[in-house]
């Protein structure tokens, strides 16, 4: 990580304090010295106007600090009660006491948390309250949380910003890490600005504009996401046809057939066998999704995390196979081909979870580069591999996406997220495809990146590049795409024209509250309009 | 550029030398709890080293061990833990043995002929538990060592005298090989012995693996797997194919791991036949960073320790137990684990930090323009 030097960061209690900044600003290590995870080199901590040294986390929940962070830390095979008490078994027990204590914090702050059910069985926004309670049960005054609202849906932002305020009109203090800086404006009473690892200033929230903000951030101008003219062609690339994909344990063929005829196996020993087929037997992730995708077209998916985006992107890059439909790319069925042999012909790849799947993290730069695209040039000559043509692109990839690091030798894990997914975009554009599948291009990313890698899509949009753009961002799905569908439980349910089209009303589609053609005016009830055909509202 | 490359290379010689000094530390430890003097037996055991007769015993076994290390390397590469290096070795001997006892050919056809039995055995001993892997979830770990036991059983047959066996003594052989596949060495004289002429089969090996991993496409398919099998099918690697050739390569490469001293020495196969070298080229290949150049030197290391210490037993005045040198073999990869794990984190965050530094005094400079233009 970036290493801090000269922090100022006062919090003041019953006060949101955002901390905003680029990835690789140095936010996490900050958060990490305040909670205790790392120890600062110089400089001190006071807590009440007491100077602390933090050896652990531990300490600093001694102290009332309490993190929540971007990552769930809970046992989904536990309930919410036992999942509080853990490792915190002596401060009121792990029964009675403990369920006691829990109904108070959250009838309190209005967290609305039940104690006996199982984690599992929570949603995204309910596991986030459950992180809260966790917090305050072990007696956080002081609250951090890191970007709480990635993962969530407007709504569920709103309802997260109600139980801050709630929290602090009780006197505690948030810390409140993000991204989002129209967030952060609605929320915040005092935003500290860092930028490459020091404060670079604070902003009151009330006289100070999203765009200020970013430009206090990145210290330069930004430009917005939206595309200026459509370059849409009829010439379609992508063509998916019914496409269905089983849950994973159940994608064999074989079980959806045998229920075709006897439903026997899959019908989970309940003994009597329908007479009807029953497709439900099998559950699908993806549910007959058709859709056509145009030589410079930005086809935008929207939907809440886990309703069968992976499973689309896994289907089109091949790493997953079809359970029936079939993929056209540029008229040719693809439904048979193997991963390498779509990405060599032109389908480019910028993952979703990039540490997993786009990068070899203890590997070199240059040999990042390499892969995905390792039987291709500049990478390879025939069978043989070819450093120096990959150093030397590698060192161009770097140059003309500004992906800050000292070298191409370094391992990528030592760049920070945004530089990372720089380097994945340049090597993804170097082999000029034709289809580009972007799930989250810009997640995590600092705005001055997002800025670019908007302009590199845009730009090969405009040459002909069709794209599918997959984001939990929904200013960035409207402002990129030509075209918008809502996935929703594996299937396409709606879709929308992103020139009217508002992030609220997205959101409410997301959770399967609308279907069909949405429209504007209407504020995202369904209009009644069915599925369109695909090729309709390309404009 | 350049410091990052010092940076390198630092760590990469690190690891191993903390394990070393560990390992000799903790040794003289174990030789000063029992009251002998902590530091007299690797004078004795670097004396014996000087020796060329032992010299050559040292080289002529460290090829063995090298070859086996690089099959145990090539799993690892991969994520594979290939424990059945040592079936699949002495079952390509004892197939090997068989094949040059009852098959005759002109010697530059029996040579080739035999090499490629032994690949093949190998390849296909270790193929079974690639094979399970791939269709039914077998963990390699828990099939090659049960392919090591009927390995064992397999062998026993095969010498049985009414199949392949030929009593020879109290000893049970497969018979003498053919003239035509015996690989001479080079002789170095009466009293120093003769190095094994497939010594330089091992170096080839040794270079040729270096060649694929680095510089082919598939040895790019191979070091992405076993880096991240996510990222590496999303690169379009398919994953099952990678697992079982990796693991049919690994024990073709196996199968030659006895082949210096049979085709070099004994000429038959018998129950006086190393056994275990498998085992030891697992430490070998973990002391040496999987990397050849470092396998190589672990394995001479190896040798040494084993060659050297017979004399411990009748040095004078003071005899010393040989057995420590299989102690301070047991320390090495005890420290080698350990040191390896801690050298790579250390690095890792290191280099984050390092690039950090570099990026914000960069930055400062672009900085004080910004700050005036603000």
């Amino acid at each position: 990580m970036v290493a801090n030097h000269d922090i100022h960061l006062t919090v003041r209690k019953g006060t949101v304090h955002a901390l905003v900044g680029e990835n690789g600003a140095g936010k996490s290590t900050l958060m990490k010295i305040l909670y205790g995870m790392q120890k600062p080199d110089e400089g001190t901590i006071a807590v009440d106007g007491e100077q602390v040294a933090f050896g652990s986390p531990a300490d600093a929940i001694a102290r009332g600090i309490g993190m929540v962070h971007q990552h769930f830390m809970l046992a989904d095979n536990l309930t919410v009660l036992e999942n509080t008490v853990l490792g915190s078994e002596k401060l009121h027990g792990i029964g009675g006491g403990a369920r006691r204590k829990i109904k108070e914090i959250s009838e309190r702050y209005g967290l609305g948390v039940r104690p006996d059910v199982l984690v599992e069985s929570l949603g995204v926004a309910d596991r986030q309250r459950v992180e809260i309670l966790k917090v305050l049960y072990r007696g956080a005054r002081t609250l951090i949380l890191d970007e709480p609202t990635a993962v969530l849906v407007p709504q569920e932002v709103d309802a997260l910003f109600a139980n801050l305020r709630e929290l602090k009109s009780e006197g505690l203090a948030v810390i409140f890490i993000s991204h989002k800086l129209g967030e952060v404006l609605s929320v915040a009473d005092e935003i500290t600005v860092i930028r490459r690892g020091t404060t670079v200033g604070t902003a009151v929230p009330a006289e100070t504009t999203p765009r200020q903000l970013a430009e206090m951030m990145v210290g330069s101008e930004l430009p917005t996401p939206e595309t200026a003219e459509s370059t849409v062609t009829d010439r379609p690339v992508i063509e998916v046809e019914n496409l269905t994909v089983h849950a994973a344990g159940a994608s064999l063929g074989e079980v959806a057939e045998a229920s075709d005829v006897t439903a026997p196996a899959a019908s989970g020993g309940t003994g009597a066998v329908p007479t009807a087929p029953t497709d439900a037997d099998v559950r699908r992730v993806l549910d007959d999704v058709t859709f056509t995708i145009h030589a410079g077209e930005v086809m935008g998916i929207a939907g809440v995390e886990g309703n069968g985006q992976t499973e689309l992107i896994d289907a089109l890059i091949g790493t997953r196979h079809a359970d029936s439909g079939t993929l056209r790319f540029l008229g040719e069925d693809i439904t048979p081909w193997p991963t390498r042999r779509r990405r060599e012909q032109g389908v480019g790849y910028i993952p979703e979870d990039r540490h997993r799947q786009g990068l070899l993290l203890e590997a070199p730069l240059w040999e990042n580069r390499i892969l995905g695209h390792v039987t291709e040039k500049p990478n390879a000559k025939g069978f043989w591999l070819d450093p120096k043509g990959a150093q030397a692109d590698t060192r161009r990839i770097v140059e003309e996406y500004d992906v800050r690091t000292p070298g191409i030798d370094v391992t990528a894990a030592s760049l920070s997220g945004g530089n990372q997914q720089k380097l994945i975009v340049g090597r993804e554009m170097s082999h000029s495809p034709t289809f580009l599948i972007a799930a989250h291009p810009t997640r995590g990313v600092d705005v001055g990146a997002q800025a670019q890698i908007w302009d590199r899509i845009r730009e090969a949009r405009r040459e002909g590049l069709a794209v599918l753009l997959i984001s939990a961002d929904l200013d960035e799905l409207i402002g990129l795409s030509d075209t918008l569908r809502v996935i929703y439980n594996g299937r396409l349910v709606a879709d929308a024209d992103p020139a009217t089209i508002t992030p609220e009303e997205l959101g409410s589609a997301m959770t399967g509250a609308a279907a069909g053609h949405l429209e504007h005016d209407e504020s995202g009830a369904p209009s009644g309009a069915t599925e369109a055909a695909p090729e309709d509202e390309a404009r | 550029m350049k410091k990052f490359d010092k940076e390198r290379v630092l760590l990469a010689v690190a690891g191993p030398v903390i394990a070393l000094v560990l390992a000799i530390a903790l040794t003289s430890v174990v030789l000063l709890a029992s009251d002998r003097n902590p530091f007299e037996p690797y004078r004795l055991m670097l004396q014996q080293a000087s020796y060329s007769d032992v010299q050559v015993l040292i080289v002529n076994q460290a090829s063995m061990y090298y070859i086996a290390a690089i099959a145990v390397a090539l799993g690892f590469r991969m994520n594979l833990f290939n424990i059945g290096v040592d079936g699949q070795y002495r079952l390509a001997v004892v197939m090997t043995a068989v094949v040059g006892a009852n098959v005759a050919l002109p010697n530059f056809l029996q040579i080739p002929l035999l090499l490629l039995v032994a690949m093949g055995t190998g390849a296909l001993w270790a193929g079974i538990a690639g094979a399970l892997k791939v269709t039914r979830g077998v963990s390699e770990v828990v099939a090659t060592i049960m392919l090591n036991s009927i390995a064992t059983a397999v062998i026993g047959y095969v010498t049985l005298a009414h199949v392949w066996g030929v009593q020879l003594g109290n000893n049970m052989t497969t018979g003498v090989m053919r003239k035509s596949g015996w690989i001479p060495g080079i002789d170095l004289g009466a009293d120093v012995g003769e190095i094994y002429g497939l010594v330089f089969l091992a170096i080839l090996l040794g270079i040729g693996y270096w060649l694929v991993l680095n510089r082919t496409r598939f040895g790019f398919d191979l070091r992405a797997t076993g880096a991240s099998e996510t990222a590496a099918a999303a690169s379009g690697v398919n994953a099952k194919r990678m697992v079982f050739l990796s693991m049919v390569i690994s024990g073709a490469v196996a199968g030659l791991a006895g082949l210096p001293l049979l085709l070099g020495d004994t000429h038959t196969y018998s129950l006086s036949f190393p056994a275990g070298l498998g085992f030891t080229a697992i430490g070998i290949a973990l002391l040496g960073r999987n990397n050849p150049g470092g396998i190589a030197l672990a394995a001479l290391l190896w040798a040494l320790l084993d060659k050297a210490s017979p004399a411990l037993d009748y040095a004078t005045p003071v005899a010393y137990e040989k057995e420590i040198a299989t102690i301070m073999q047991g320390l090495i990869v005890f420290a080698v684990v350990i040191s390896y794990e801690a050298v790579r984190q250390w690095g890792l965050r290191r280099q984050q930090k390092r690039v950090g530094a570099e990026l914000a005094a960069a930055a400062r400079n672009t900085d004080k323009k910004e700050v005036a233009a603000r």
